[in-house]
């Protein structure tokens, strides 16, 4: 936000007399109303500058938080699926994955009050009073432990707060500590003397599937023969090995992947089926026989023709529903990592009957 | 392949069918013998459909596209990067290109809040903070301003930011793709700065800009004002017609050889300060974590860096063995390409390719290495060399500076591993 107030009045005053406003080379533009600056103008600098008037405390913010920002960042600030956590991860920067937060990354709380100022909630920006952003700052703060719960964020207090990262930052200095990347004659030959793969991106597989646009395309695809696919020696997987009890960790981690899973998905006492079939008991069921669930017709046909819900029929559908099953109604994109898909598969085990 | 146009299956699983029944003549021909065809080719002495009837008329596609056969040639997105598509990005086909201009219309996007319309009779231009007077610009007045034409190259800071750690995506598309190049039309944004006046930002040396945008992200940066009275326009036009609304329809920021998160799209407000905002955009993200835990700010030049498009893995060699064209693209946000150098064996040796056309500034160049194929294995590598003298680092080289955790600004060396049947990975190699 502009310091230099002055200079706008002295626009309008030269507008009101209807006098040229300015003298630019080309004249063209008119000049910008101190309204307009205003409405438009709302940045928020380290130093405070920029902040309007007003306070939210802790209390508040919880309660503006869970309305407005829990559906996506949670009710604690840890995020909900790939959205972003907003706290936690102190002490982790320097570890593998570190988790970057408003408490254990963020250099300045201008950045925060800033951000959620003009653009949250996510699909309803600069709708926020300024108070509710106070006091959903204040929140951001308490679940990082960095305030207490009687505190109060206002524009006065807003600089008392210093983020715990502040001093993680230094400027680009790659001229300096990548100067050897200028190299004035780069090796042509004899550079090394042996070269070995040390890692490939198909023992990841990770790529997304190059699905073709149109329906005609997809389903011929899908028809194309699967032997044309040049074969590929894969490095042998890690046997999996039976569990002979389930890892009461692994129930527990699957539990949070079934969230992914819970919009559609009963289990448990009292479960019901919904969009989709409940999974009581679906670990050494058939395929296609929950009662009341209206199934598609290849899932139906596929437990008619046998298939059974084990480690391996239930990791494959999980992974890539619609490719394990051409026609599923399950619209799931699939779990990505075998660990969720292990987790959420010991979960469901559970619950057998 | 039919010639039936309803036969056709743009899927690369039915192209590698057919490629590999091509690929069992070529290698039965062998390098250096030229083709004998057995019998007469249906294609040239039978009459065509296409050689005997007619073809569409003028106006069949008002706006044309690209012929259905290519319709395998578009961005992708890879799912699981990011919560939605609305806060995304997708990828440029730069394996199906060729050239140095990225057609806008398989141009990578990246939104913060999704890809907005706005119409030109609804846009303005505020300039304001440190400047004599502030001022509001419709679309018609910056027509009205002198303009200049530009090709540079927009390039993520977060282009090949998921192979830091290891090789995870299989194809140039989605190692390589967060870039575009275009030439775009546009007003110096110093000429606009000029217009409002900076008297009254008195020194210039430790003055920004902080530009956004007028979507819901209203996503904003901090822009020294040296860089901004250098080179950085003001585009309302790309590849000589209107930018596209996933591009920021009517009007973006250009900020050559930068990082693409500061071309700010439905470009509405630009303000001279006193000091950085440190937005969200240029402290919690495009920020390079190091292995202390520190983190690099304000590291907005793209470095030197390269990609062999093909051979790759979403573009295999069809043909067998003999001749083979490798080509491929190289970029820097610090000046010019004077050379590319490229490797067959994982960078033991290096041969200079042929640039398409000399290098320009903070431009996308073609390269191409026109080889004899022998049918064995290759570790396919390039390395771009700048106009700074910068040279493009290894993975390791990168990695012994940053570790593992950078994300942004990764300009290693990649390396393809091509096998003899002509199809290709994505590798990392000692």
């Amino acid at each position: 936000m502009s310091k230099f107030p002055k200079v706008i009045a002295g626009a309008a005053v030269s507008l009101a007399l209807g006098l040229p406003a300015f003298a630019g080379e080309y004249g063209l533009g008119r000049p910008a109303l101190p309204e307009e600056i205003a409405a438009w103008d709302i940045d928020v600098s380290p130093d405070g500058t920029g902040l309007p008037a007003g306070s939210g405390d802790v209390f508040t913010g919880e309660e503006v938080f869970a309305e407005k920002c829990a559906v996506c960042h949670g009710d604690f600030a840890e995020g909900v699926d790939n959205w972003p956590k907003l706290a936690g991860g102190q002490g982790t920067l320097d570890h593998e994955d570190p988790l970057k937060t408003v408490g254990s990354y963020w250099p300045y709380l201008s950045t925060t009050w800033d951000y959620v100022n003009r653009s949250m909630p996510f699909g309803a920006a600069q709708t926020l009073e300024a108070d509710e952003v106070y006091a959903i700052v204040a929140y951001i703060l308490y679940s990082n432990d960095l305030v207490d719960d009687d505190f109060v964020l206002s524009n006065e207090t807003f600089t008392d707060v210093e983020l715990p990262n502040a001093e993680g930052f230094f400027v680009d200095d790659r001229l300096e500590s990548e100067a050897h990347f200028w190299k004035a004659e780069p090796c042509m030959s004899d550079c090394k003397d042996t070269v070995e793969i040390t890692m490939r991106a198909r023992v990841l597989d990770v790529t997304p599937e190059e699905t073709a646009t149109t329906d005609v395309a997809v389903e011929q695809a899908a028809a194309a023969p699967v032997a044309a696919e040049p074969i590929v020696e894969e490095p042998a997987e890690e046997p999996v090995v039976a569990e002979v009890a389930l890892d009461p960790e692994l129930v527990a981690k699957g539990a949070k992947v079934f969230k992914k899973c819970k919009a559609c998905h009963k289990v448990g006492e009292g479960a019901k089926n919904s969009t989709g079939p409940i999974l009581n008991g679906i670990f050494g069921a058939t395929a296609g026989v929950v009662e009341g669930f209206r199934y598609s017709k290849p899932m139906l046909a596929a437990g008619e023709d046998g298939l059974v819900w084990n480690d391996e029929t239930l990791a494959a559908f999980l992974a890539k529903p619609r490719k394990f099953m051409k026609g599923t109604k399950m619209s799931f994109a699939g779990l990505r990592k075998e660990r969720d898909i292990e987790a959420v598969v010991a979960y469901l085990r559970s619950f057998d009957n | 392949m039919s010639d039936k146009a309803d036969d056709f299956a743009p899927s690369r699983r039915r192209f590698l069918a057919g490629a590999a029944a091509t690929g069992v003549g070529a290698a039965a021909v062998g390098a250096g013998q030229a083709a004998q065809a057995a019998t007469p080719d249906p294609l040239i002495t039978e009459v065509q459909d296409w050689a005997s009837g007619l073809g569409d008329g003028v106006d069949a596609t008002p706006y044309g596209l690209p012929i259905q056969f290519e319709q395998d040639v578009v961005r992708r997105n890879v799912e699981w990067l990011t919560a939605d598509t609305i806060s995304s990005i997708n990828f440029t086909p730069i394996h199906a290109l060729d050239g140095t201009i990225t057609p806008q219309g398989c141009a990578f996007e990246r939104h913060h809040s999704g890809a907005i319309e706005l119409r030109k009779e609804d846009y303005r231009l505020m300039i304001n903070g440190l400047v004599d007077t502030p001022l509001v610009f419709s679309y018609a007045d910056l027509e009205r301003f002198p303009r200049e034409n530009r090709v540079y190259f927009c390039e993520c800071a977060a282009n090949s930011g998921m192979e830091w750690a290891g090789a995870q995506l299989n194809g140039a598309q989605f190692t390589h793709g967060m870039i575009h190049n275009m030439e775009y039309s546009g007003v110096s944004l110093r000429t606009l700065l000029e217009e409002a006046g900076l008297a009254a930002a008195g020194d210039f040396k430790d003055k920004w800009v902080y530009v956004e945008g007028a979507d819901a992200s209203s996503n904003g940066r901090s822009i020294p004002l040296e860089k901004a009275l250098d080179d950085v326009l003001v585009a309302f036009k790309a590849n000589g017609e209107a930018l596209r609304k996933e591009h920021g329809y009517p009007v973006r920021l250009v900020v050559p050889g930068w990082e693409g998160n500061m071309w700010v799209k439905w470009l509405r407000r630009i303000e001279v300060m006193d000091g950085p905002v440190e937005s969200r955009e240029e402290t919690s993200k495009y920020t390079d974590t190091m292995e202390d835990g520190s983190a690099r700010k304000w590291t907005w030049e793209m470095d030197a860096k390269s990609v062999v498009t093909s051979p790759s893995p979403q573009a295999p060699i069809t043909h067998g063995k003999g001749p083979l064209v490798i080509t491929g693209l190289a970029w820097s946000g610090r000046g010019a390409i004077t050379g590319v150098d490229v490797s067959i064996d994982g960078g033991k040796t290096w041969t200079q390719a042929r640039l398409g056309a000399p290098g320009t500034d903070k431009a996308l160049t073609r390269f191409y290495l026109d080889i004899n194929w022998d049918g064995s294995e290759m570790l396919l590598q390039s390395r771009a060399r700048d106009s700074s003298g910068y040279v493009q680092p290894t993975k390791a080289e990168l990695r012994e500076v940053r570790g593992l955790n950078s994300i942004y600004h990764n300009n290693a060396i990649q390396t393809w591993w091509v096998k003899a049947d002509g199809e290709a990975e994505n590798v990392e190699v000692s």
